[in-house]
């Protein structure tokens, strides 16, 4: 690496210079390299390998898992379900965020303060803590239950369900949607709104052809903050699914640890693939959005 | 103090207008609720006498008494809370040294540095965890057949890897901070006769303050609240809060389960209380 100095500095400032940027770059820069980049390659390299019968890897480096990734049902069905269930929360966070964030942004000041606080407390809150919230209202002798009895409807069974595991995905990500839309709808200038009526648009009409396209990259930006990890997930699925919502996550999660006997290979492979998908959706972010809404 | 009526600013023809604002208000009055029944709901039922702990019966604290004698539940709290602690301080100083690196020079491969920054953040967290699980076991199977030392997963593995994802975030609050930085002030301690050691540690660091402790709170949030790289870095020997948690959760729904989420929920809220006061302390 090296720094690139006006040219009036004398050599041993520039030396220093350079010096001073290592102390400051290698602490965290190794650390990435150790615990991040590598341990991406290692993954690589198991997705190569060949599963042994004991869940132990054998190094004999083939494209058998990536040939099985692409020929059995069930991981095709799990990747069309994951995004399925992905594009299904990102889209019902959309159209629950967006006029929630329209409204704060619309408040008198001290109030948005107040409703942005509230939009930030479920945000730092434990997701695993948010997801059993559900389990509770959701059980058999719980709330919903206690309440369709009391208007003459009988018991039924709301999870372990798919229903229930979209519940959970939308309340557990709704605040990464609202946040984004939020600080992109308070930098838009609402004269244009007026303009566009002066103008002779109707409302709905200005919304779509000012308000939207020029908030568009808050919502690529909510959208991808619910997106990810929404498919990569298995914990709201695992609770408010029971075995009967297979995703992505789930699947990894029992191909490294639970399944008999583990398949290291497979799941490496079927890891990068995904990480592969996603990286697309983020090259996409990158590119319609700007440095502010990160 | 006497409130003087202002003119409307709003010509009377516009009620659809109003309408529209009303639907807005439903709305969100709506989405609150929906974002903060569950979260009432689960607060209430950690002090119902009900032992499945899902309707109320009648008020007790006996569920929080039964945490203070559970050491199981004692430990992995303990465990968390250092596991918590270790990786804020490390990823802090990791990343808001970065974040100087980065605002400050201009050098070769700082693009691809800027790329590696965000893509912890970005890539599912799922990966992650795998990646670090194939990672220690890769690199202490090669241990164990190079030198015969065995090592195993425990409480260091966690925090590595809680370090690993926390620096980028602490880079990012950091590097907003740094963004509306006065270098003038720095010349002028230069131009004063300061040492760069005196201008780091009485000039650069308090106005980066604010940044750097938003930062670390935020590194200790998201390292406390961590369930999927703490689940598979930490080893069958160590017990971590979320993962306990996890475990009896999936084993049935009990009202110290709703007691200990009430206690992280509280420890949550405290965090946003003071990452908010230090904000508006900065602005």
């Amino acid at each position: 690496m090296t720094v690139v100095a006006p040219d009036e500095t004398p050599l041993a400032h520039q030396r220093q210079q350079r010096l001073r940027l290592w102390l400051l770059l290698a602490p965290g820069a190794l650390w990435l390299f150790f615990f991040f980049v590598l341990p991406l390659l290692i993954v690589m390299l198991y997705s190569f390998a060949t599963p042994g019968p004991t869940g132990n890897v054998i190094w004999r480096f083939n494209f058998d898992s990536y040939i099985t990734l692409m020929g059995k049902d069930l991981y095709f069905n799990a990747y069309y379900r994951s995004l399925w269930v992905g594009l299904q929360t990102t889209v019902i966070c959309l159209l629950i965020g967006y006029p929630l964030a329209l409204y704060m942004t619309l408040a008198e000041a001290k109030q948005r303060n107040v409703l942005l606080f509230l939009v930030l407390i479920p945000f730092w809150t434990n997701f695993l803590v948010r997801t059993y919230a559900w389990m509770i209202i959701l059980s058999n002798n719980g709330l919903i239950n206690e309440l369709l009895q009391w208007l003459g409807f009988a018991k039924q069974l709301l999870y372990p369900s798919a229903g229930a595991v979209l519940v959970g995905l939308i309340y557990g990500n709704l605040p990464f949607m609202v946040l984004p839309l939020y600080a992109s709808l308070a930098r838009f200038d609402f004269t244009l709104m007026e303009a566009g009526a002066d103008l002779g648009a109707g409302r709905w009409r200005s919304f779509w052809r000012i308000m939207f396209p020029l908030t568009v990259p808050g919502v690529v930006a909510g959208s991808v903050l619910v997106f990810i990890p929404t498919v990569g997930q298995f914990v709201v699925s695992d609770l408010l699914g029971g075995a009967k919502v297979d995703l992505l996550g789930n699947l990894l999660q029992r191909l490294f640890t639970r399944s008999n006997p583990p398949n290291w290979p497979l799941g490496s492979a079927l890891a990068l693939v995904f990480m592969f998908l996603l990286t697309l959706i983020v090259i996409i972010y990158f590119r319609t959005t700007t440095e502010e809404d990160r | 103090m006497i409130e003087v009526p202002l003119p409307t600013a709003r010509p009377p023809s516009d009620t659809r207008r109003t309408v529209g604002r009303t639907i807005l208000g439903l709305h969100a009055w709506l989405t609150y609720i929906f974002l903060y029944a569950p979260i009432v709901i689960l607060v209430l039922f950690s002090f119902t006498t009900d032992t499945f702990g899902v309707r109320w019966t009648g008020f007790t604290l006996e569920w929080y008494l039964r945490l203070a004698r559970d050491s199981r539940m004692i430990n992995a709290t303990i465990n968390t809370l250092w596991v918590a602690l270790v990786a804020t301080i490390i990823s802090t100083v990791c990343g808001t040294l970065l974040a100087l690196a980065m605002e400050r020079y201009r050098f070769r491969g700082r693009n691809g540095m800027d790329a590696l920054l965000y893509l912890p953040i970005v890539i599912p967290e799922i990966v992650m965890a795998l990646a670090l699980l194939a990672f220690f076991s890769f690199a202490f199977g090669l241990l164990e057949s190079l030198t015969g030392i065995k090592l195993r997963m425990n409480i260091w593995t966690v925090i590595i890897s809680h370090v690993a994802f926390c620096i980028s975030f602490v880079v990012v609050v950091v590097r907003a901070s740094l963004k509306g930085f006065d270098m003038r002030l720095e010349e002028a301690g230069a131009d004063l006769g300061a040492d760069p050691q005196t201008i780091f540690w009485r000039i650069t660091l308090p106005l980066i303050m604010p940044g750097v402790i938003g930062g670390a709170l935020l590194a200790f949030t998201l390292s406390l609240d961590d369930f999927i790289i703490s689940f598979f870095t930490v080893g069958p020997g160590t017990n971590l809060l979320p993962v306990e948690v996890y475990g009896r959760v999936k084993r049935a729904i009990t009202p110290s389960i709703n007691a200990i989420s009430t206690i992280m929920l509280l420890v949550s809220m405290s965090l946003v209380f003071l990452s908010q006061f230090v904000q508006r302390q900065r602005d």
